[in-house]
């Protein structure tokens, strides 16, 4: 894949729930946009600042009321055919996707997708292997039933169930809700190795700052539809305000810097990761300057 | 898509028709079913119409929301009058074209039929336009309480029911979760088979009812844990009165049986 071509660009999209009805209720407007391959991008915004409209046209599961949403050129719905087929391309994990297993083992479940998309035989057992691996899901798993396994473990199989589509852009709407902390490191890590392995393009919904500081390359906040910033963490977190009046925070370890620069210590204000932080006080400590 | 089925659901308001005791709206239709399936000519018919606008016009309901519930059941209503159009005779012959005869009673009897389904669609409407699933479930259990003498356990089955109707809108829109996140993996629910579509449900189905049974779960363990222990000297939050006004709907009520019975009575 070309990385100076962009795989999904978004020109104009606008969405309204329920149009023409006393309901109606515009979701996302004029939204634009051009994701790359192997750009991991954040999506951050408060509940109902369209996040989750916006996801959901990426893959063809919404259409728009106005615009167009091209992958690598081609607008998506030019075909039924076609906006079938992008959605083994484009893969999306829904919010809590352990809910839509229903397979009686884990490895037809895994291979539900890609058996949609026409793999079979040989390619679908390997696809299926590869997927669990990038999970980190043992092979003894493959044969149990989802619902015998914990939570993690079932949205780990959830997970492989999109990866193995072995899609060009993966969409995950905040993959480590209700994880706790080790189970959300290790999916955040798998999620990386798939995007490295593959050069695929990741698109990551997020509530949590620190999470999106920490793993994203790009960050996309939404507001009331709209997109209000779109740049580099380092960028986006020098505007603690803005963000605030917008329900949404900086990592607390910004916070944590920005405070003590106001005391009067003289600290860099681009710390957004507790790990960059340490690096910078750990200088100082040794008597560099920052 | 799906959140779109709103049949029969209730407007709130408070209009007079949304005031009374649920028991009285519930018995009234009662009367009113009996009442319509009483009449047999215009004029009971046109009573009966005459009573069912009035209450309509008092509820505010919308004439619209009205014709919008009749058009699921189109199909049905259109079946019966062609039934009856063919299948009855006497009367004048009317229509007498190869294995088609039309007779006048035909032409009565079927537009009788459809009016009286129309009819009774529509008042049973009107009592879920005009009245919460709450209190319809609360006046359904107090109309029942002489069967708990015959150890029927009403007071669970108004619970489950009003337990099944809250949790109508919170299945929908999980039905709708679960459509999307299958189509995100390439199921395909509009074309192939019959055969292929019913088993293209099996995906949304088997997590539907994982959830339904988790769900039924949690809600369990959480009204045990708010002590809920079946109907038992449980008191209401919301006592049921009868006033002034429902003697005054019963009394409406009472008199279009009565005047039904009296123009069957006399042949009109």
């Amino acid at each position: 894949m070309d990385p100076t071509k962009p795989i999904l660009q978004v020109k104009d999209l606008t969405h309204v729930y329920s149009a023409g009805t006393p309901f109606e209720h515009v979701a996302i407007e004029q939204i634009n946009l051009s994701i790359f391959p192997g750009e991991l991008i954040g999506v951050i915004g408060h509940t109902g600042s369209g996040k989750s409209t916006l996801i959901q046209h990426l893959n063809g599961l919404l259409k728009p009321s106005s615009g167009q949403v091209l992958f690598k050129g081609e607008n998506i719905w030019k075909d039924k055919k076609f906006t079938h087929a992008i959605r083994g391309r484009v893969g999306l994990v829904f919010q809590y996707p352990e809910y839509q297993l229903f397979e009686e083992s884990c490895r037809k479940d895994i291979a539900f997708g890609p058996r949609n998309q026409g793999v079979s035989g040989d390619e679908l057992e390997a696809r299926v292997r590869r997927a669990a691996g990038f999970v980190g899901l043992e092979e003894s798993l493959l044969d149990k039933s989802p619902f015998d396994l914990s939570g993690g473990q079932k949205r780990r199989v959830a997970i492989a169930g999109v990866i193995a589509m072995e899609p060009d852009v993966l969409i995950l709407d905040e993959p480590t809700a209700g994880l706790d902390a080790a189970g959300r490191d290790s999916i955040l890590e798998n999620i990386r190795a798939y995007q490295r392995a593959q050069n695929a393009a990741v698109i990551m919904v997020s509530h949590s700052m620190e999470e999106v500081a920490e793993l994203c390359s790009r960050l996309i906040v939404m507001n009331k539809g709209r997109v209000a910033m779109d740049g580099v963490p380092a960028e986006i977190f020098t505007h603690a305000d803005e963000l605030t009046e917008m329900g949404l925070s900086v990592p607390q370890v910004t916070t944590v810097f920005r405070l003590l620069r106001e005391k009067g210590l003289a600290l860099p204000a681009d710390v957004y990761t507790v790990r960059y932080a340490l690096a910078r006080l750990l200088e100082r400590k040794e008597g560099r300057p920052c | 898509m799906l959140k779109d089925i709103t049949l029969g659901q209730f407007f709130p308001g408070k209009t007079v028709i949304h005031r009374l005791d649920p028991r009285t709206k519930l018995l009234l239709l009662i009367v009113y079913i009996v009442a319509l399936f009483l009449a047999k000519s215009y004029l009971s018919y046109a009573l009966v119409l005459v009573f069912l606008v009035s209450v309509t016009l008092l509820g505010r309901i919308p004439f619209k929301a009205m014709t919008r519930g009749l058009k699921p059941m189109l199909i049905f209503i259109l079946f019966t009058a062609v039934l009856n159009l063919f299948y009855t005779k006497g009367g004048t012959l009317l229509v007498d074209w190869w294995i088609f005869h039309i007779y006048s009673e035909g032409v009565k009897t079927a537009f009788f039929m459809v009016l009286r389904i129309m009819l009774l669609i529509c008042g049973t409407f009107l009592l879920t336009y005009t009245t919460s699933p709450i209190a319809l479930t609360d006046a359904l259990e107090r109309l029942l309480s002489p069967l708990k003498k015959l150890r029927v356990p009403v007071h669970e089955l108004a619970m489950m029911m009003s337990i099944a109707l809250r949790f109508i809108p919170t299945l929908i829109e999980e039905t709708d979760k679960i459509i999307s996140a299958q189509k995100a993996r390439g199921a395909d629910f509009e074309t192939g088979s019959l055969v292929r579509r019913a088993k293209a449900l099996i995906p949304i189905l088997v997590p539907l009812f994982v959830s339904a049974f988790r769900r039924a779960d949690e809600l369990a363990t959480a009204m045990e844990c708010r002590c809920y222990h079946g109907g038992e000297g449980r008191t209401r939050l919301k006592v049921l009165r009868f006033a002034s006004i429902d003697l005054i709907a019963f009394l409406l009520g009472v008199a279009l049986l009565a005047g039904v019975i009296v123009l069957r009575h006399f042949g009109l």
